[in-house]
């Protein structure tokens, strides 16, 4: 038997919706498997499993993003329901939101500027182009939000949401180890600096753990994203009028 | 109607109302997010979130990770600006990250500390 008719049939599907969203499913699961089979080790997380394995994918296959994305929009798209829904957990928790006020608005305000000026400002030292350096500014705000900030900001929508995945990432894997040294265990602090640092993919991890550092991680991802949406465009356009 | 689908179409709505009101008061915000404040207020009011809108958020918070899998492939895209400045972003992501996590975390814990001594029958 020929190749041919494999060859043709391979074209037709990696041209298809169809492949793009089953290759991200598959790579997730893949990743999933991995993630559970060293125990939940944050280190093997999912997310980095997985975008390795599709970026590798399309690489061989030679296929390009935008024809990825053609099939993966159906589960970007999700991003904005889950946004709506984070109202859920914050209306669920708004008691114990408004008993412990001062200790969330002050963690917040010092966690937000300190991700956003550390951020910047080292990017800033060390070179950065002005495009990378409005697209790093929001890494900690969650991806749907951060392209949003990204374009007010005129940076570059894409890669803020690469950035915001990557710190994602980088706070779930690291979290653990950077809290343990600064002996934090209130899990209610563990869980809120998970969900302002590393917003969902954080958050997914900080559910993973434990219920309570979940719950205030959705907290602080929700509270995060708002403050942030409003404030940083407001804060670049005065900024921008004062200089 | 099952409660997913109704949950799901009640989150829809609010994202449909968000963009909205972003569109119409020209608002620098996104519509989500427009939508995930409209949403908050009306629960606010009603009190407490109907089960289908548990169900249809808690189904979407659990599977959050997956969703950020095809922005992160965006990559792909900017390989070049990466490469050439793999140095300031690598340092900028690696520390700012490890600097908020500490810093949000000792400061909620202490405030909470200080907070819940002064009054220590708040916690029940």
């Amino acid at each position: 038997m020929s190749a041919q008719p494999l060859f043709e049939l391979w074209v037709y599907l990696a041209a298809t919706p169809l492949a793009g969203l089953t290759l991200t499913l598959v790579a997730y699961a893949a990743g999933w498997w991995c993630y559970a089979r060293t125990g939940m080790h944050p280190l093997a997380n999912p997310v980095l499993i997985a975008v390795a394995l599709i970026v590798a994918a399309l690489a061989a296959a030679g296929t390009s993003y935008r024809t990825y994305f053609d099939g993966a929009q159906f589960v970007h798209f999700l991003l904005g329901p889950a946004v709506v829904g984070l109202a859920v957990p914050l209306a669920r928790e708004w008691r114990s939101v408004r008993r412990l006020a001062v200790p969330i608005a002050g963690a917040l305000a010092a966690g937000s500027l300190v991700a956003l000026v550390s951020a910047v400002g080292l990017a800033y030292a060390l070179g950065a182009s002005p495009a990378t350096l409005l697209s790093l500014a929001p890494k900690s705000v969650t991806a749907p939000i951060a392209m949003g900030i990204a374009e007010k900001l005129s940076g570059l929508p894409a890669l803020a949401a690469v950035f915001a995945v990557t710190t994602g990432i980088l706070g779930a894997a690291l979290g653990k180890y950077v809290l343990d040294a600064c002996r934090v265990r209130d899990w209610r602090a563990r869980g809120f600096a998970l969900g302002l640092a590393a917003h969902g993919i954080g958050t997914a991890r900080a559910f993973q753990v434990n219920p309570d550092a979940g719950a205030y991680a959705g907290l602080a991802f929700a509270l995060h994203g708002l403050v942030a949406a409003i404030l940083f465009p407001l804060g670049w356009w005065w900024l921008r009028s004062g200089a | 109607m099952s409660p997913l689908v109704a949950g799901f179409t009640w989150l829809l709505l609010f994202q449909c109302a968000g963009e909205a009101v972003v569109q119409l008061a020209g608002l620098p915000v996104p519509g989500p997010v427009a939508g995930m404040a409209l949403l908050f207020a009306a629960l606010l009011v009603r009190g407490h979130a109907p089960s289908a809108l548990d169900v249809a958020a808690d189904g979407l918070a659990k599977h959050l990770s997956l969703l950020f899998v095809p922005a992160g492939v965006g990559v792909m895209l900017h390989v070049a600006r990466v490469a050439d400045e793999w140095v300031p972003i690598v340092v900028a992501l690696l520390v700012s990250t490890v600097l908020a996590i500490a810093v949000t975390a000792y400061v909620f814990q202490h405030l909470a500390q200080r907070h819940e001594s002064r009054d220590p029958g708040a916690e029940s």
